[in-house]
């Protein structure tokens, strides 16, 4: 019997690798959420070690709030471009445009909850059966009871008392017509597991993640991207910061933490003894104790 | 640094969430929004400190109803080790839930109530440990604190749990007297128990073998999809794509692919930019053949000295997890790793009373039975036997009316 060493990384990535090859088994439109967050940055590069040298069995898809950070749609693009996959973008503009949904109003009005709408006409659209995700289950207590392959129906909800049994490794991804699976593949890393394998396989990601200077406010407690996104008045004061994003979403929603860390090594010693998770980031989730929950029944990632 | 993963069965009762939130707390894993969280819920301990089983009361339903009614995957991890804890429920009504917990875990942790000793649910979850083949098993004496930490009462329940164990055929268990809400021997080793040699439960955790190293000779890998590229340069690329289940493959290895039958011999293993001699258990990998043959996802590669069953006619044990009744007039579904077929389960062998342990013959299967079954298969199966092979001697049941896994299965013996 010969040694070899195989560390949590390589199990938790050779977990991953096997789920993303079950998609392409067993499903006939599969597609894969991109973010440009270190998530879904993280699925690329799964997938690339579950498919190359053959193409990626499903397109990107991102679903695009219109309130980005510039520089993860750099990022985006240029990645496209590189590992040569089709990329298909869902707009959160084109379903305000058609009046599908509303846009919020008000201080703290964040085009966060619209995504969902357009997430599901992107899915129709394109009839996707599977759709891959970067969750995690160390992000929220929700969360930390979805399967990997976890079944919305046709209205792209999930049902937490209906959920399959998942044994072993095997996954069931038999579904009804207009149902869908939603996949997460690291659904058993941490987010300290994600930076770690971002480091070991080098990974570039978009600058935002890393230590730089930005006009922002404090709303909430939480220190806000100053942008033409954001509803400010007079009470709200500008100030330049030193900050970096822990999650990239839509900037009217992703809260900024004071920073210096340049490299990823800093990021890594920030975590580690880091006292804030990295979902308490974001403003979307602190609104109710349930907030999570209420929102994967409506059809959120 | 490698992972442990283990599961917990336990009533709201045995202070089973106390026991993970007090891992979890006592290693630092809960952040600081989740602390605040904590303490600006309502629900305290009777002395106004944190009630640390909130933290795995995940679903508003359960926080409503202060009950765990699924698996909650939960994450920490010391210097030592990264864990995944499967958390589940242990009211006979959750069994399904507990043998889904158990499934994916190398050790259980079995609580006891110090104050109750050995009780029915004692024999629930230890009969599920056995059944679903965990390797470890560590049985945590409870609530000390509220037996004065007694020596004896302590060594009287270990010693009615090694009868029990002894039943099961459970061969590796620790004993180990806690408190999880004072925190005795979760971490740290209790000042209140001296006559406690052994080590606190996290010391045992973190140094406990792992089953990641898997030294066995079943090399076997299911494969799921068949790389093409199909562009000039990799005209006639074809690689077989899966992950090892079992045992070694090396390069020049001799293979038989199943069920075809044809045998051939490793040419090259690839991992993405690497070209490795050897793949190993829980490798997931690209295989390519020196010979020509027809394999698709759904077939087994594996080594031709070791080969595995093949038959259409199983043994199993099955756990039924639908609400929906058992119908031995229908087809099912099968799914063994990459292998979907038909099915029927042609015979109800006996049902298992999960809390007596006792056998009985049965007409009828309901959610959260457990006994021994015949199953019939379209296709045949390669398969190893359960307790030789956990990864490839299990399978789910599909009900194709509903598409729900309806039934775990556990084989026993290929039928003649």
């Amino acid at each position: 019997m010969s040694t070899y060493n195989f560390d949590y990384l390589d199990e938790l990535e050779a977990e991953a690798i096997h789920i993303l090859r079950e998609v392409a088994g067993q499903f006939e439109k599969p597609a894969l959420l991109f973010s440009g967050g270190k998530d879904s940055i993280t699925l690329v590069r799964l997938a690339e070690k579950a498919f190359r040298p053959g193409k990626f069995p499903f397109p990107l898809v991102h679903i695009d709030t219109g309130h980005n950070f510039e520089e993860t749609i750099t990022y985006r693009d240029q990645m496209v471009e590189r590992i040569g996959e089709k990329l298909i973008i869902g707009s959160v503009q084109e379903s305000i445009d058609q009046g599908k949904v509303v846009e919020q109003t008000g201080k703290n009005a964040s085009r966060n909850a619209l995504q969902t709408v357009t997430l599901l006409d992107t899915i129709a659209k394109y009839q996707f059966d599977a759709c891959i995700g970067g969750a995690r289950r160390d992000e929220e207590k929700a969360r930390a009871k979805e399967r990997i392959f976890s079944v919305r129906d046709e209205f792209g909800q999930w049902d937490p008392k209906r959920q399959r049994p998942e044994l072993w490794n095997i996954y069931n991804g038999k579904i009804h017509k207009g149902e869908n699976i939603r996949v997460f593949p690291i659904s058993n890393w941490t987010e300290l597991d994600v930076w770690n394998y971002i480091r070991r396989e080098k990974i570039d990601l978009p600058s935002i993640y890393f230590s730089h200077e930005r006009d922002c406010i404090t709303r909430n407690g939480q220190l806000m991207a100053a942008s033409p996104f954001l509803n400010m008045d007079d009470e709200d004061v500008v100030e330049r910061k030193q900050v970096r994003f822990r999650t990239v979403g839509d900037m009217s929603c992703t809260a900024a933490v004071e920073s210096d860390a340049t490299l990823i090594d800093d990021i890594i010693s920030e975590i580690s003894d880091s006292k804030i998770s990295e979902r308490g980031a974001r403003l979307d989730d602190k609104v109710s104790e349930a907030a999570m929950e209420d929102r994967k029944k409506g059809g959120y990632f | 640094m490698n992972i442990l993963k283990f599961f917990t069965a336990g009533s709201v009762d045995d202070g089973k969430s106390t026991l993970i939130g007090r891992l979890l707390y006592d290693t630092d894993s809960i952040l600081a929004d989740q602390l605040e969280a904590l303490q600006s819920s309502n629900r305290k301990n009777d002395d106004g400190t944190i009630d640390l089983a909130i933290l795995t009361d995940g679903l508003r339903a359960e926080r409503e109803q202060g009950i765990t009614i699924d698996v909650a995957y939960k994450y920490f991890q010391t210097e030592k080790r990264k864990f995944i804890i499967a958390d589940t429920p242990g009211h006979i009504q959750y069994t399904r839930n507990m043998v889904t917990g158990a499934s994916t875990a190398n050790l259980a942790i079995i609580l006891i109530d110090a104050r109750n000793g050995v009780v029915e649910q004692t024999i629930r979850h230890s009969y599920i440990v056995s059944l679903l083949g965990i390797k470890h098993v560590v049985v945590c004496i409870n609530k000390m604190d509220m037996v004065d930490y007694s020596e004896t009462a302590y060594n009287a329940i270990i010693e009615k749990y090694k009868v029990l164990a002894q039943q099961l055929k459970l061969a590796d268990v620790t004993y180990i007297p806690v408190s999880a809400l004072k925190g005795d021997n979760i971490v740290q080793t209790s000042q209140n128990m001296d006559w406690y040699e052994g080590e606190s439960l996290l010391h045992f955790l973190e140094k406990v073998d792992t089953d990641n190293l898997d030294k066995s000779q079943l090399a076997r890998m299911p494969v799921q999809w068949v790389v093409r590229p199909q562009t000039e340069e990799l005209h006639d690329y074809r690689g077989y794509a899966g992950r090892v289940l079992s045992g070694t493959f090396n390069l020049n290895d001799k293979v038989t692919v199943l069920p075809s039958g044809a045998s051939s011999t490793i040419e090259k293993i690839e991992f993405f930019d690497q070209a490795p001699a050897a793949a190993h258990a829980g490798q997931s990998v690209i295989i390519h053949l020196k010979d020509d043959v027809d394999i698709s996802r759904g077939d087994t590669i594996v080594n031709a000295s070791a080969l595995p069953q093949e038959s259409k006619l199983i043994e199993a044990d099955l756990c039924w997890m639908d609400t929906r009744a058992l119908d031995t007039s229908i087809m099912y579904n099968i799914q063994h790793n990459s292998k979907i077929t038909r099915c029927k389960i042609s015979e109800i062998l006996h049902k298992v009373d999960i809390n007596t342990l006792e056998k009985h013959a049965a007409e009828e299967f309901k959610l959260n039975d457990i006994g021994r079954v015949i199953i019939k298969t379209a296709d045949a199966l390669a398969f190893d036997l359960y307790d030789d092979n956990r990864a490839n001697g299990s399978a789910i049941l599909v009900d194709t009316r509903t598409n729900l896994t309806v039934g775990a299965l556990m084989f026993r013996a290929a039928v003649e």
